[in-house]
């Protein structure tokens, strides 16, 4: 079942993606189709992670939101590490803290990991088991519980929904 | 249309440099990686979408939100690879560095090892 998806939701996505690189035209559509096909029926051997991803509406309603709460993330961080970049006293306070998440699924766990590197001031630097180690350039928690509210938690609760 | 995209792209320039100030600017790799990926990402989605608002008919929307989707997707992956590498081989914090949870974790690893080693040798 997880296969099925994952072979489906692949396709899907490398057609979307060769229909947006290449005018619109029969044949194009034609050999984008076949080639596809022939990728996806070659890497029918992986794992299927993308048959981790949950096609129900509000799963696709937290990927909308997740995409606008990712996106203020990505600007103030860029803000934060400009205003740190800029300060002549380099205000920084570094150290790699640990956090635990709740993800299991493998895609989940690689875009929080993703998410978390372009977040304010953290950089993912190793995950184990069920753990993350986060190099934090202003640390404000030093325990497991604190740091995991200030970091995992505001992307975690989406993802946990459309991944689990 | 093109003047807006003229300077969203400058904005986007202006975010490359800072990260390269960054990166002059940070006492180790780790934190210069912080400046490196952050503002390399924004300041790259910034100048392509600069670019696709002021030259849309020669470039094609689509293929500039395929693009931005690939930086989006590769560039904290590398970062995250070459954090690892670095922190593997061993290379130091900065001064500054107020802890390290996983260089303590992996010390306990490689004396929980030794025991084990050790206890198998007995």
């Amino acid at each position: 079942m997880k296969k099925i998806k994952h072979a489906i939701l692949s396709f899907l996505g490398l057609m979307l993606i060769w229909v947006m690189l290449t005018p619109p035209d029969m044949q194009e559509i034609v050999a984008g189709l076949i080639v596809s096909v022939l990728v996806v029926l070659l890497t029918l051997g992986m794992e299927p992670v993308l048959g981790d991803i949950r096609l129900t509406p509000k799963s696709l309603l937290y990927g909308v939101l997740y995409v606008l709460v990712f996106l203020r993330e990505l600007l103030v961080s860029n803000l934060d590490v400009a205003r740190r970049v800029i300060d002549p006293k380099l205000p920084i306070k570094p150290g790699i803290v640990k956090v635990r998440t709740k993800l299991q699924s493998r895609i989940g766990r690689t875009i929080l990991a993703n998410s978390i590197t372009l977040t304010p001031g953290t950089l993912t630097t190793e995950i184990r088991g069920d753990y993350l180690y986060i190099h934090w350039i202003e640390i404000r928690h030093e325990d497991l519980e604190g740091a995991t509210r200030d970091i995992v938690q505001k992307f975690e609760k989406y993802l946990e929904v459309i991944f689990g | 249309m093109e003047l807006a995209g003229a300077i969203v792209t400058l904005l986007g320039s202006l975010f490359l440099f800072l990260g390269a100030l960054g990166l002059f600017r940070m006492p180790d790799i780790y934190n210069r990686m912080q400046a490196g990926t952050k503002a390399t990402t924004m300041g790259t989605l910034l100048f392509i979408a600069g670019l696709a608002m002021g030259f849309h008919e020669t470039i094609g929307v689509s293929k500039v939100i395929i693009i931005i989707l690939f930086v989006i997707f590769t560039n904290p992956l590398s970062s995250h690879a070459l954090a690892r590498a670095a922190h593997k081989a061993g290379i130091p914090l900065a001064k500054e560095t107020v802890m390290d949870d996983l260089a303590a974790d992996e010390a306990k690893e490689d004396s929980a090892m030794k025991g084990t080693q050790e206890g198998e040798e007995l």
